[in-house]
């Protein structure tokens, strides 16, 4: 027992961490809040584009989480389920890392579309995909925990671990990204955007390549 | 590739204007009878240098008859867009369309001095992809770079309105159109952008039968030639004001929006006002959602004997300014106003854009006063294309206008010229006597783009605070 608690905390973690991740990367939109506070004069402007950001990014998640949470019906296919879901975090982290294109789409979003624009991104860079394979490790621990039990509950559990999953997630998101965007507004300045804004494509191409890889290990 | 962004890009115009001065300008040079090929120039600008003024390294091309005008950066500032997250694209390459050949050269800058042709996309593929032809104004945007055309299809350019047309930022691949709704739009000539408050502004010239062979008399005073200026909703690509200044008010040419994108106005250039002969800046402002535009500087004709003047001007006895181009610092608070005709390059505090006063101005070359450069030389034509320093404090032009125009103005080779003005820290303009660069035999000088960026290529993502 102590064993599921211990892989649990751990799911629990990558919850968290992989929130706070696409939290501090620019690419998921806080500059945006700190160009919407700068452009309006008024630091409400900041809280309001986070919240907006938050909203896109809560949306993806639980969109690219719910059919999966649906599936954990078919208990026999478990497994199954797992390995599709490590290999599709594979490939798109392979395409990210091989490709190195934009989709051009994003630029016909307008800047007053925030929440469009996060849900469009997080769907778009695997944001939401990178979170399947944490939270099908959380319903495995859930479902090992409790033996079998009736489909409908067992579905609804999945429901209910799905949304709560998307919210620790977009929360420890947004905090991340809210914290740097109001540390730029307030005290560090435009500047900051020059010499912290780092390249992740790689390293975010790899991560979903890694997650994938410890989802098929652990399948 | 780069981790971190291109230093040369900065988040708002105030750190744009902190950053080091630019040490190298590149200038287009032209073959005006298309007997040689034309080119890319690399200037020296670097005061300290013991080859300040110097042409340091040429890019000739492999054709002839492009006839260069304007050109611009693969990347600018805007890369650092938050909403499209090219932060990483390099400053690198040059773009430089042929307004006659409808050919387009992308030039790799990345080692000035070994400057090469990295791509040439040949006119067939800009016809075929856009149904657009003679290629003119570049800027990087938001879903890549951005063309602005003089003509439409067909053998001279009337087959179907001009507009703009995008290529990626990366390949150089065209990939088509940008409008979606033109609304009434059928000339073409500059636009600009305020990317977060996602507009775009055009303006107007004429039809490519208007210009390619010389200014058309008939048809400028009949006011054919554009004098109405579009406003866009960027990203929806559509048309949603267009705001006629008026016919008399004819060749609306370049738009210089204010470049704090806070700021929701700018300036347009309008050559020549056919009533009068007066030169005149209008400013255009949102206002409730409601675009507006008011001439706000008119700068007037100067009386001349007829024998003076080339046979288009005779019957006028007077000389216009022709406010061929205009550029704004990026503190927004000087305009610079180029009087082709009358050979002089004004200066306009427009910290009030609806009231400039002008605050400097310099006499050099010109039809009639011919002034010379304070270092005894003869300043062919007059001023033409501006660039401003990022940090406001230089000044540098050109003196050709178009190949076919400059000769109906100032007939006979007078020599392309690139001098340099120094402003001073309430204003003015003094000419440096030390800067006057020649261009080889034959070629005359248009555009000039300064390294790392200028004041009229990049566009700010976040405001000045």
């Amino acid at each position: 027992m102590a064993d599921i608690y211990s892989t649990t905390a751990g799911l629990w973690l990558a919850v968290v961490a992989s929130g706070l991740y696409h939290g501090l990367n620019p690419g998921m939109g806080w500059p945006l809040a700190v160009s919407a506070a700068l452009m309006e004069r008024r630091a409400g402007a900041l809280w309001r584009a986070l919240g907006a950001l938050a909203a896109g990014h809560l949306a993806a998640v639980i969109v690219i989480l719910l059919p999966f949470a649906v599936m954990t019906v078919l208990i026999d296919w478990q497994r199954e389920i797992r390995l599709a879901a490590g290999i599709a975090v594979i490939v798109l982290g392979a395409w990210i890392l091989v490709t190195k294109r934009h989709p051009r789409f994003l630029a016909r979003v307008k800047p007053t579309r925030l929440v469009l624009w996060s849900f469009l991104v997080a769907l778009a860079h695997g944001a939401a995909l990178m979170l399947v394979p944490i939270y099908l490790g959380l319903c495995r621990t859930e479902e090992l925990d409790t033996a079998h039990r009736a489909a409908e509950a067992l579905m609804s559990s999945s429901l209910f671990m799905a949304l709560g999953v998307a919210l620790v997630h977009t929360a420890a998101m947004i905090g991340a990204g809210g914290a740097v965007a109001w540390g730029v507004y307030r005290w560090l300045g435009l500047k900051f955007l020059t010499r912290g804004w780092f390249d992740l494509e790689r390293v975010w191409g790899a991560s979903l390549i890694l997650v994938g890889v410890v989802a098929l290990a652990t399948a | 590739m780069n981790l971190r962004p291109d230093p040369t890009f900065h988040p708002s115009p105030k750190l744009a204007m902190q950053a080091p001065a630019e040490t190298l300008a590149f200038t287009l040079m032209l073959s005006p009878d298309a007997s040689q090929p034309d080119g890319l120039a690399v200037v020296d600008v670097d005061p300290g240098s013991g080859t300040f003024g110097q042409i340091l390294h040429q890019v000739i091309m492999p054709n002839k008859g492009d006839e260069f005008h304007h050109f611009g950066w693969n990347a600018c500032s805007s890369a650092l867009s938050p909403l499209t997250g090219h932060a990483f694209l390099e400053r690198r390459y040059l773009i430089i369309p042929g307004i006659r050949s409808s050919r387009i050269y992308v030039v790799d800058v990345k080692e000035p001095l070994k400057a090469k042709i990295h791509k040439i996309i040949e006119p067939e593929e800009v016809f075929a992809k856009t149904g657009y032809s003679r290629p003119h104004t570049i800027h990087c945007g938001p879903e890549g770079i951005y063309v602005s055309t003089l003509g439409g299809g067909g053998k001279d350019g009337t087959d179907g309105p001009p507009g703009i047309f995008i290529m990626d930022c990366e390949t150089f691949d065209v990939i088509g159109r940008y409008e979606i709704d033109r609304g009434s739009q059928d000339k073409q000539y500059d636009f600009w952008w305020n990317l977060p408050r996602d507009y775009m502004v055009s303006s107007e010239w004429g039809l490519p039968p208007q210009f390619e062979n010389g200014l058309v008399p008939e048809d400028l005073l009949s006011n054919k030639y554009g004098h109405r200026i579009h406003f866009w909703n960027l990203r929806e690509r559509k048309n949603i004001q267009t705001i006629d200044l008026g016919e008399n008010h004819q060749m609306a040419l370049e738009i210089r929006p204010a470049h704090d994108p806070v700021k929701e106005y700018g300036f347009c250039g309008v050559v020549v006002d056919t009533t009068n002969l007066e030169g005149s800046i209008w400013t255009w402002w949102r206002e409730n959602g409601t675009w507006h535009a008011k001439k706000t500087v008119t700068i007037p004709p100067q009386p001349a004997n007829p024998d003076d003047l080339p046979e288009l001007l005779k019957g006028f006895s007077a000389v216009p300014p022709l406010v061929t181009d205009i550029d704004l610092s990026l503190d927004d608070k000087y305009l610079y106003v180029s009087c082709w005709g009358t050979g002089e390059m004004h200066q306009y505090d427009v910290s009030d854009p609806m009231n400039p006063k002008l605050a400097g101005k310099v006499e050099i070359g010109g039809i009639v006063k011919k002034t010379q450069h304070p270092n005894g030389k003869d300043f062919g034509y007059g001023p033409q294309m501006v660039e401003v320093s990022r940090d406001g404090k230089r000044v540098y032009w050109t003196n050709s206008l178009y190949s076919t125009w400059d000769e109906q103005f100032y007939p006979g080779e007078r020599g392309g010229a690139m001098v340099k003005a120094d402003v001073g820290a309430n204003g003015g303009l003094t000419l440096d006597k030390t800067f006057f660069v020649e261009f080889p035999k034959g070629y005359r000088s248009h555009q000039i783009r300064l390294e790392g960026g200028d004041c009229s290529t990049d566009s700010f993502c976040y405001p000045s605070v």
